[in-house]
């Protein structure tokens, strides 16, 4: 069984976009391992012939007719943003090159 | 007058439709409530007083008027942080989403009001409703009203501390795992998760969107019922809103309220009690069940052996699906954006910085773990595995239903727990919902009530599971089992509470 040492919490954090602490990953390492190693045990319960359930009432895909409906506010969606340029959000630069 | 926070929600209606009372008296003696306890109490995170005066002046002017009002119009109530409300800051207990206005109302939400009931305000829940005794709220834990040293429960602890303390006769609160339920069963009050799909989703900040369910936190089964009558119903913005019109759960309830049980057999789950159940628990679940035995009830031990896999599977699917989830949470559109303290601010270094500092011990330690559980090489082992148990655990409830109405165990394995003293060990802490789990993985509704007290003096909740959509079942075994025990005790149960120093 594999176990969660800092160097698997650091890289699961990066893959998960959160900055840690030193502290973090040392407290989150002993954590997480232990709950893994409970949580382990469900790939001894079921069968290879058991099929998974993905949700628990069956369903089926919901289409609505297609004709335009009511949208959220502009101003009252980008009041909320943390900045915004000419009625539209503001984000960071994308990629790491120079501006 | 008698106190109007002492009432029941129905009791309330009555009064109001009657012209008794007006819902702006009804609705300032509950924020009176808050103003005085709530600085120990801590069950709201905001409270909404203009609005919720608004509305109630509205609905006593529609009701001058003599225009044909719903039956709680008027009749105030508390939501839970997680449920979104359209110009009322929402924040689901994160830093992530401190003062953020969302721009719409949730689905049920927007039912309440056009039910005409004022929103008192946003009830505390432990950050995204990840845990079981709002400790993981990012702004301060809510405190049991039967005793301020011990959790409320959670995820929910807001909501079902706001109804035990009286500063709301009804709340909404939400179950992904027990949310609802374990909460009422520490603050000895009443709390049902529907049926998935029974309750829109609309609007709620999502944890793990195949678990979800919002649902009524209230002081009596009738009052959940009634509750449940408003919020519940189809709604074609939630693709997993169940198409089918649902019955009155009112009537439900009526119907059980005379306490006789009568042929209804009643499956008490063998994997769900014994042990790692306190001793006081396991009495007072022991009590009801010969109380219902006296009025009628067949008593029957049903076994679900795939139960005790339950809780793991669980923590391999809310983590999965909540890592996808707040994924959202990227500093760009809304909430909370931190930009790194050194180096070049690209998007991606601002989403980790914000993320880092938005969220909480808990959200990070379950958006790892979930993202453990998918990642290359690991998908099949936890994921596969866990989502072929719920298959297990749908079979279980499938042949337990066959030789039972209804299935009952206690709603968790111990009374409210000091501050502190599970923190600090996360397996703990999630073994409070080892009760209240199975229910979600399967989507079949379930039902929290008093029993009774424990040993120590606190409250024990009596859980109630039926199959998917025969919630009705719930409201009748339930009312009617409230109906004996009132009879034992000769007064509610949360009268034995103590009265809470209140502030003038």
């Amino acid at each position: 069984m594999s176990t969660i040492d800092s160097a698997e919490v650091i890289r699961l954090a990066g893959l998960a976009r959160i900055d840690l602490t030193d502290a973090e990953v040392s407290r989150l390492a002993g954590q997480l391992d232990v709950i893994v190693q409970a949580v382990a045990t469900v790939s001894q319960v079921a069968g290879p012939g058991v099929p998974a359930t993905s949700h628990p009432i069956p369903l089926t895909n919901v289409f609505r007719e297609d004709v335009p409906g009511a949208t959220l506010d502009r101003e009252a969606v980008l009041a909320q943003a943390p900045e915004a340029h000419d009625g539209k959000f503001a984000v960071p630069q994308i990629l790491g090159e120079e501006a | 007058m008698s106190d109007l926070t002492r009432m029941t929600a129905a009791d309330l209606a009555a009064r109001l439709t009657a012209g008794e009372v007006s819902s702006v008296e009804a609705t300032q003696a509950h924020l009176d409530r808050i103003s005085a306890v709530d600085g120990d109490v801590h069950a709201f995170l905001h409270v909404n007083a203009d609005e919720a005066l608004a509305s109630a002046r509205a609905v006593d002017s529609a009701r001058a008027a003599g225009e044909e009002l719903h039956g709680l119009a008027g009749v105030p109530i508390a939501v839970k942080d997680v449920v979104v409300t359209k110009g009322q800051v929402t924040t689901a207990g994160s830093r992530i989403l401190e003062g953020w206005v969302p721009p719409y109302d949730a689905t049920l939400v927007t039912r309440l009001r056009e039910a005409g009931m004022p929103i008192l305000g946003k009830t505390n829940m432990d950050e995204f409703a990840m845990g079981s005794s709002t400790e993981h709220s990012a702004y301060g834990p809510t405190r049991n009203p039967w005793d301020l040293g011990r959790i409320p429960g959670g995820s929910g602890g807001g909501s079902a501390a706001a109804v035990a303390a009286y500063e709301a006769p009804l709340a909404i609160g939400t179950d992904t795992g027990g949310s609802i339920r374990q909460p009422a069963a520490v603050t000895g009050t009443v709390g049902v998760k529907p049926t998935y799909g029974s309750v829109s989703r609309y609007g709620l900040i999502a944890l793990a969107s195949s678990l979800d369910q919002a649902g009524p936190c209230t002081r009596t089964v009738l009052d959940a019922a009634l509750l449940h009558d408003v919020i519940g119903g189809h709604d074609p913005r939630d693709s997993t809103s169940l198409p089918e019109p649902a019955p009155s759960y009112e009537e439900a309830a009526r119907l059980g309220g005379n306490g006789d049980l009568t042929g209804m057999r009643i499956g008490v789950v063998s994997e769900l009690g014994g042990e790692g159940y306190e001793p006081g628990v396991r009495a007072s679940f022991q009590a009801a069940l010969t109380r219902m035995t006296d009025a009628g009830a067949d008593i029957v031990e049903v076994s679900c052996p795939s139960f005790p896999a339950a809780l793991a599977a669980y923590y391999l699917i809310l983590p999965s699906e909540a890592s996808s989830n707040l994924a959202k949470f990227d500093g760009m559109r809304y909430g909370l954006r931190v930009e790194p303290s050194e180096g070049p601010v690209t998007a991606e270094r601002v989403m980790a910085a914000t993320r880092g500092a938005g969220f909480g011990d808990e959200v990070k330690r379950r958006i790892i773990l979930g993202t453990y559980a998918l990642s290359a090489g690991y998908y099949d082992a936890y994921y596969g595995s866990a989502q072929k148990v719920r298959t297990l655990i749908q079979r279980d409830f499938a042949a337990a239903f066959e030789q039972a109405d209804v299935l009952v165990s206690p709603t968790a394995p111990t009374t409210a727990f000091p501050f502190g003293a599970k923190l600090d060990d996360p397996l703990a802490m999630y073994l409070n919902d080892v009760a209240t789990i199975p229910a979600n993985l399967a989507g079949v509704p379930g039902m929290s009530l008093p029993s009774g007290l424990s040993d120590d003096g606190l409250p024990v909740g009596f859980q109630i599971l039926a199959p998917a959509q025969q919630d009705a079942r719930l409201y009748t075994v339930g009312a009617a089992l409230e109906t004996l025990l009132l009879n034992d005790w000769g007064a509610p149960l949360l009268s034995r509470a103590p009265e809470l120093e209140v502030v003038r």
